[in-house]
């Protein structure tokens, strides 16, 4: 009796946590269906605010910004990273514990700072590019992210086979794509991931860093200072809907194999 | 060929992108027509106003950090101790908001508050008088709480999920009830993921302006506020690379401070959050 109650009392904080973390989003869906100026009275269901953002330009073009410098900078990042992860974990220990800090100052470094630090720079060297300005900023914050997923991996793995494939004749590139990457791959992909979904996400860098060029996060701020209109709604209920079946499709890979896994590891034991 | 070859284009990249940038917020602080000075700093020291701004941001911080783990750690708990593929299925529920644009999800709360928005729909409707929420300290407290709650969790989740069960029967077995056990032996193993969401929800939280420029208005500026205003509106760099340092090295102070007590707890390595 005891413990059903203690069961039903964590079961209601949890569902109380999430209604709490959704209430917001599901009244944005709520009324991405209807098309009032103000929310003060539901005026009847309508797709208004899915044709006004269909029909806005400038939301594309920050949605394809967007989508475009999270895929690029996501790929350099973790091109550079990957490689950089293999070669700092090959350094003696004293390098090896500088090239660390440094990279994780960006990690540690507020945003804020960070970004006003881009701007400083591009400014200086007169580089006026705003889509570049962003893709080297995205690029370079992906990058810690990267190292540092692709790093615990090759703890993991056992340096005697890079070693073994030089030994068995080969050169050091084709050691490096034929041997340890497909090893690590699991901390390459979760990096990317990473890096892919920060830089969608964030604003306070590219606010500073980009000029005159908008994401997403850049676009709905310069929009919500000056009231709500109902396609951000919309839009948040279209990037709503495509978030969560992605990070479905992704658990549930992962999920699935951890099944696999354990049913191999049963298998395994019965015999 | 030695293998460390490898990292060279990441070097040269983070010399000139972390590096070389860094120097410039420096330069700018400090020097002014080609000579250094401390005319800024003192601008940003001398100021009450700077200061108090400052103060009410580290407050802030600390009281929305506070929130979260006061509301995360429970959750996190109460996961940690659910069948492994139910914990995994609703963990997912708790860091989908997490993916969700961070400036989308301050809009949202926007919709909610605003004084034609939904909260006062249902009050009206209700038959209540209509409330101000918008541009009060609450409203940013609210909506701090509400972006960061997830890097509070997960962190948390994380350590507790790997905490080795044959500690807690081990106490069990020596006579300590639920409640003991969990002060005396869970509470200090999760210590490291208690740290790690600190810092991920206290340093965003004491450097966001976005939230507090769209919730708070000009009634709750807070220290990134008056930073972005110096450097993005007025163009005043120097002291605007004044107030940034100054934020860094508050940053930089509370790290060491959480390093600091993970390592009194006996406990090097850390609970991350990835």
């Amino acid at each position: 009796m005891v413990k059903r109650l203690a069961n039903f009392l964590k079961h209601s904080y949890l569902g109380l946590v999430l209604l709490f973390m959704y209430a917001p989003i599901a009244i944005l869906i709520l009324f991405s269906f209807t098309d009032s100026r103000t929310m003060s009275k539901w005026q009847g269901w309508s797709l208004g605010a899915y044709e006004k953002l269909f029909a806005d330009g400038a939301v594309w073009v920050a949605v394809k910004n967007s989508v475009s410098i999270a895929l690029i900078s996501a790929t350099v990042a973790t091109i550079i990273g990957t490689f950089a992860a293999i070669g700092i974990y090959s350094m003696k220990k004293r390098r090896r514990m500088v090239i660390e800090n440094i990279t994780q100052l960006p990690m540690v470094n507020p945003d804020l700072v960070t970004g006003i630090s881009f701007m400083l720079l591009f400014t200086a060297i007169g580089f006026t590019s705003g889509y570049l300005r962003m893709l080297i900023a995205h690029i370079t914050f992906n990058l810690p992210y990267v190292i540092f997923s692709v790093m615990p991996r090759l703890r993991q793995s056992s340096n005697r086979l890079y070693e073994a494939a030089l030994d068995l004749g080969c050169t050091p590139m084709k050691a490096l794509t034929k041997v340890v990457i497909p090893d690590i791959m699991p901390g390459i992909i979760s990096g990317f991931i990473l890096a892919f979904t920060l830089s969608i996400d964030d604003f306070v860098i590219s606010w500073f860093a980009a000029e005159g060029v908008q994401n997403i996060s850049i676009y709905v701020y310069s929009i919500a200072r000056r009231g709500i209109p109902s396609h951000i709604n919309a839009l948040s209920a279209l990037m709503f809907v495509v978030v969560a079946a992605l990070l479905v499709i992704v658990n549930l890979r992962s999920i699935k194999q951890e099944r696999e896994a354990e049913a191999q590891a049963n298998k395994l034991r019965s015999k | 060929m030695k293998r460390s070859v490898f990292a060279t284009p990441y070097i040269v990249w983070m010399i000139m992108f972390i590096v070389i940038p860094m120097l410039f917020i420096l330069y700018s602080a400090f020097i002014k027509d080609g000579q250094f000075t401390l005319e800024y700093v003192r601008q940003a020291m001398e100021s009450p106003k700077y200061m108090n701004v400052l103060l009410r941001s580290i407050v802030i911080a600390l009281i929305s950090t506070a929130l979260c783990l006061l509301i995360g750690y429970p959750v996190a708990y109460i996961l940690s101790n659910m069948k492994k593929s139910t914990a995994a299925i609703l963990s997912m529920f708790f860091i989908l908001p997490m993916w969700m644009n961070f400036l989308l999800r301050t809009y949202a709360w926007q919709v909610v508050l605003a004084d034609n928005g939904v909260l006062n729909m249902l009050l009206t409707s209700l038959g209540f008088p209509k409330g101000e929420f918008m541009y009060t300290q609450g409203a940013v407290l609210l909506v701090t709480v509400y972006n960061f709650l997830p890097f509070m969790i997960l962190p948390i989740y994380t350590v507790l999920s790997k905490i080795d069960r044959s500690h807690i029967e081990a106490a069990h077995d020596l006579g300590a009830n639920s409640i003991k056990t969990f002060f005396k032996v869970v509470l200090p193993l999760s210590v490291p993921g208690i740290i790690s969401g600190i810092t991920m929800v206290f340093i965003p939280a004491i450097t966001t302006f976005a939230i507090s420029r769209l919730i708070g208005g000009k009634n709750v500026a807070l220290y990134g506020d008056l930073i972005e205003e110096k450097i993005v509106s007025s163009g005043s760099l120097g002291l605007g690379s004044v107030l940034s340092i100054i934020l860094l090295v508050l940053v930089i102070i509370s790290i060491f401070v959480m390093h600091r007590m993970e390592v009194e707890q006996g406990n090097e390595e850390g609970g991350t959050l990835w």
